[in-house]
């Protein structure tokens, strides 16, 4: 029930984004990030930050997928962990640690945090595809569509949906 | 928006805010020229600042606003209250206007001329009834037509008058003449701004130390001191630019009363006292619309009827008495009335039908416990919704709120006496002053305002944690602290449990506990950010902040934990003597005087000072004799004057047993007949002068009660004028000349007639400054009483100046104070005092003056 309304909204947003946009509007840029070998995107314009391992203070009593705050040059930034948020298992000990790619959210920052950051790419809008109707509801939530990016599946991240937890 | 359409707008909303003040005064008392002044001149000034921008919709309201007020200053009108009904609503009318001028920066369409014609009627003399003239507060109003159209056909335009009255208005300078105070406008987020760059310096300036501290770089350690200094003068300034009259939190509710007292029938004085108090912005902010409702809450319950009120023996009009002050970091603010108080058995019943209680639990609980259920979410003691309160908004969510600003509330209540609010809440919300504790291997802030000590448990000759089934406890002082362990409730993995742990003693409103920590560090100046809103539901934390050392740290709210764990819940039992301690902490540093409370006459409780009584009496009805229509008693042999308090004595109504107190001085003794003796209490007094009726200094409130204050100089004289007659036969030589220095009124009061009567000529200065006036024009006195606590000069500057030289060097000099310990006698002395006596030790005080003068003056 809830994840329909969510699709019907999000194919709505994507229609409007694609219609009638100017010509530099048919590629929309993309961070492309991996969190648990799983390739996503975040739309450029959307990052502030992109921050190496930081130290982070837990907080206790919190939502789990918040992985606790960090400093950012004297603003505190609540730490969003991406592998918890999207029901992935945890990351095993000796596993390198975790880059910060930093979003703003009605003035708050947060932190999402995944395993590796790769590159800046640029994404026709028009080869965005629509969530696949069997993708997981956790994922569906949260993701604008599906690029391929050579062998791979890239997941565009919604990330105003991404920090609606709870 | 232009600058100059900016300005208006923001002198209009100050000019307005003024006007609903000063409109409410007027109706109280329609022969104030003064206040009519002001109200005249904010109100032309607003309608001439239109006509030059062109506001013309804004200038015909005003204007007409105007010619009413012209005709009630030049007196061809009496002021009325449908009249000041109608320019409130020109007024709200304006407002509207100003508003839409923000919004867009141009007048927004509306209809005025109904209102308009009103106003030109009212101007004319014709008393127009009230519901006609008060248009809804829209900026397109007035939804009849028609009866306003009966009114618009016979307009009679009072311009001329107003022309007049507005060349006259010039002419005459505005009242007071003072010169403009030297300030400019910058806007909040200027200083908001300021205020955060300020709040980053205090943390760089905290990691700059923290580095120097683990550092041996020595050659940065002086300029970093200085820097240091320096951060913290600029933090203090920036942080009193933030600082607001708590009045400007009140400058609505004037009106607002005003407006409810209209509306539920009802007779009600505002009282506002400490207006002056000054709190940060956002505090101030964030009160705002708790106290409103409060004061609506007093209004509307809290209230009788005026036949209600007469039916109870109480004055017709109710009494809604707001309070503030400084105490130490806090501001205290309290929210009086006079009303018929809580019901406690209603409270019981509803607690016992929402189940929130047993019944057994509810007879066990003091009056005061039960009175704070009031304070539980959905609970409304109010019979009936009304449209005033009782609208679910109830006395929870102001308890939230002001707890989510780290304050405290908390009622006093008694029945058919009134009820009052005491809010404490912190001055600043921005910068505090924080303890760094670790549990379960974590750090915490604790704001400081809420610990009240420190204690060290389980190491060697140290107190040991004990346990009551589950729940740990501390033995404290003959005292059971229920603990509360961090790392537990938080839900850290609490490592083996170490040698010694330390208790964060911690108090919430009455409750204190103690909140277990595995380590405690230092105490750091932190600032305070809110929490990001997907953490809001945490209530544990009241915010985070960024430590010396860069790393991110979460500050603990010891409300939210009391509340999670039930140490604070609002049904606590046995309470009553951590209350007490409480009491004792939060008032130790104020001048406290121990006070009798009796009735006499009315209900209304009236205190004395307990000094100033010889004894109290029961007199039996049978001794009472009268002589001359005055009662009197034989008393130690001697015929003593009875004053009865209630005005007049029947000895057949008479009770069997008189309670009669006894003021003395000498052999001579007077009586005051009261109704009852109430109790005995130590309160530190704020006497309000207003409404001072003869016999009486004022009002107070004590233990939540409105209280009044008896005048005893005045009863005194009802006695018989000998009492004040300087002892004719008894002083053989020319009275002794006293000064006495006070800053406090009402100690004066007390204190000249109190020396008076023993015989001596007394003078009384407000200040030290003015003690030292007198010396210089060359009056003289053969002895000095001062009072230690003084603004300006304090009382033991003004002893070593004195005994510095000058005509009064080898005066006798006492010191009259609230504080006299050992320590506070040593002081005295090495300023210069001969003697130091406590004030209200009246017997003391003439004893020093006899001993200093070296004369039996009277007796």
């Amino acid at each position: 029930m809830q994840t329909q309304t969510t699709m019907g909204d999000s194919v709505a947003s994507g229609l409007l984004a694609r219609g009638p946009g100017p010509a530099d509007a048919a590629e929309e840029i993309y961070l492309t990030l991996t969190v648990a070998d799983q390739l996503c995107g975040i739309p450029v314009l959307a990052i502030r930050d992109v921050l190496g391992v930081q130290a982070i203070t837990r907080i206790p009593l919190a939502p789990a997928e918040v992985a606790g705050s960090l400093n950012l040059r004297g603003r505190i930034v609540t730490a969003i962990d991406l592998r918890c948020r999207l029901g992935l298992p945890p990351r095993t000990e000796g596993q390198t640690g975790t880059m910060s790619v930093v979003v703003e959210r009605d003035g708050e920052l947060y932190s999402l945090l995944a395993d590796q950051v790769g590159e800046v790419l640029p994404l026709p809008r028009a080869e965005r595809a629509a969530n696949p109707v069997t993708l997981d509801a956790v994922w569906r939530e949260v993701s604008r569509g599906v690029h391929r990016v050579g062998e791979r599946l890239l997941i565009v991240i919604d990330v105003e949906r991404i920090l609606t937890i709870g | 928006m232009d600058d100059l359409l900016a300005d208006f707008l923001t002198e209009t909303q100050e000019g307005l805010g003024a006007l609903d003040a000063a409109l409410v005064r007027l109706e109280r008392s329609p022969d104030d020229a003064a206040t009519l002044g002001e109200v005249f001149r904010i109100v032309h000034t607003i309608k001439g600042t239109c006509g030059f921008l062109g506001l013309t919709r804004m200038e015909a309201v005003a204007h007409a606003g105007e010619n009413v007020l012209g005709r009630y200053r030049d007196g061809t009108l009496r002021v009325s209250q449908a009249g000041i009904s109608l320019i409130l609503a020109a007024l709200d009318c304006i407002r509207a206007i100003v508003i839409g001028l923000e919004a867009t920066g141009s007048e927004p369409a509306g209809d005025d001329i109904p209102l308009i014609a009103s106003l030109n009627a009212a101007a004319s003399g014709e008393e127009m009834p009230v519901a006609a003239a008060a248009p809804s507060p829209k900026p397109a109003p007035l939804p009849e037509p028609a009866r306003s159209v009966a009114a618009f056909a016979k307009p009679v335009p009072a311009a001329p008058p107003a022309a007049a009255l507005s060349a006259t208005a010039e002419a005459e300078p505005s009242s007071g003449g003072n010169a403009p105070p030297q300030t400019i406008r910058v806007t909040v987020e200027v200083l908001e701004g300021l205020m955060m760059l300020v709040s980053e310096l205090v943390l760089t300036r905290n990691q700059l130390l923290q580095l120097s501290r683990n550092g041996a770089d020595n050659a940065f350690a002086v300029p970093l001191q200085r820097l240091s200094h320096i951060t913290s003068d600029l933090q203090e300034g920036v942080m009193k630019t933030r600082m607001q009259p708590i009045g400007n939190a009140w400058a609505k509710l004037p009106r607002l009363v005003r407006d409810l007292a209209v509306e539920l029938g009802k007779k009600i004085e505002l009282q506002m006292r400490g207006a002056e108090t000054e709190l940060d912005r956002q505090v101030l902010e964030l009160i705002k619309d708790p106290l409103t409702h409060m004061v609506r809450n007093s209004a509307d319950h809290g209230l009788e009827t005026p036949e209600q009120r007469l039916a109870a023996g109480k004055p017709e009009s109710g009494r809604i008495m707001l309070n503030a002050s400084h105490q130490g970091g806090h501001i205290i603010i309290e929210i009086g009335d006079d009303g018929r108080g809580l019901n406690v058995d209603r409270i019981r019943q509803k607690v016992l039908a929402q189940g929130l209680a047993t019944e057994a639990e509810l007879a066990a609980m003091p009056e005061r416990e039960v009175q704070r259920f009031i304070f539980r979410a959905g609970f409304s003691t109010a019979a009936a919704v009304t449209s005033v309160s009782g609208r679910g908004v109830g006395m929870d969510v102001v308890k939230t709120n002001m707890e989510r600003i780290g304050g405290t509330i908390e009622v006093r209540s008694k029945e058919g006496r009134g009820t009052s609010f005491v809010v404490k809440i912190p001055l600043t919300l921005a910068i505090v002053s924080a303890l760094i504790v670790e549990a379960g291997g974590e750090r915490f802030a604790i704001p400081q305002i809420g610990v009240v000590e420190l204690v060290r448990v389980g190491g060697e000759g140290a107190p040991q944690l004990e346990r009551i089934k589950d729940s740990a406890v501390l033995r404290l002082r003959d005292r059971l602290l229920p603990l509360v362990n961090l790392a537990d409730l938080l839900r850290l993995d609490s490592k083996t449990a170490e040698e010694s742990v330390f208790v964060v003693v911690t108090q919430v409103g009455p409750h204190v506990f103690g909140i277990i920590v595995d380590r405690v560090f230092d105490t750091e100046e932190i600032v305070v950010k809110p929490v990001a809103p997907i953490l809001r539901h945490v209530t544990m934390f009241s915010g985070n902040t960024i430590l010396g050392d860069g790393s991110v740290i979460m500050i603990l709210d010891p409300n939210g934990i009391a509340r999670a764990t039930g140490v604070g819940v609002e049904s606590g039992e046995g309470e009553s003597e951590r209350e007490n301690t409480r009491q004792a902490v939060t008032h130790r540093s104020d001048e406290r005087t121990a006070l009798l409370l009796f009735r006499a006459g009315d209900t209304t409780p009236k205190a004395v000072p307990l000094g100033l009584i010889a004894r109290l009496e029961d007199v039996e009805r049978d001794r009472i004799e009268s002589a001359g229509g005055r009662p009197l008693v034989q008393y130690r042999g001697k015929l003593m004057p009875l004053v009865p308090i209630a005005g007049h004595w029947d000895q057949s109504t008479a009770p069997d047993r008189q309670p009669v107190l006894v003021f003395s001085d000498g052999d001579r003794a007077m009586g005051l007949m009261v109704d009852e003796i109430l109790d005995v209490v130590e309160e530190r007094m704020v006497i309000d002068g207003s409404g001072e009726r003869p016999g009486f200094l004022g009002t107070t409130v004590i233990a939540g009660k409105v209280t009044e204050m008896l005048d005893t100089a005045w009863w005194l004289r009802q006695a018989g004028e000998d009492w004040f007659g300087a002892d004719a036969e008894g002083s053989r030589e020319p009275a002794r000349r006293i000064l006495v220095v006070e800053d406090s009124a009402f100690f004066r009061n007390l204190v000249v007639p109190a020396i008076g009567a023993a015989g001596f000529q007394v003078t009384a200065v407000a200040d030290a400054e003015e003690a030292l006036r007198l010396r210089e024009s060359g009056a003289g006195f053969d002895a000095v009483v001062s009072d230690i606590v003084m603004p300006g000069m304090d009382g033991f500057a003004f002893a070593r100046t004195l005994r510095e030289g000058g005509a009064w060097r080898d005066l006798p000099l006492i010191a009259l104070s609230g504080r006299a310990g050992p320590a506070d006698v040593e002081r005295g002395r090495a300023a210069g005092f001969t003697d130091y006596v406590a004030k209200f030790d009246r017997a003391a005080l003439l004893d020093s003056l006899r001993q200093c003068l070296g004369a039996a003056v009277a007796g």
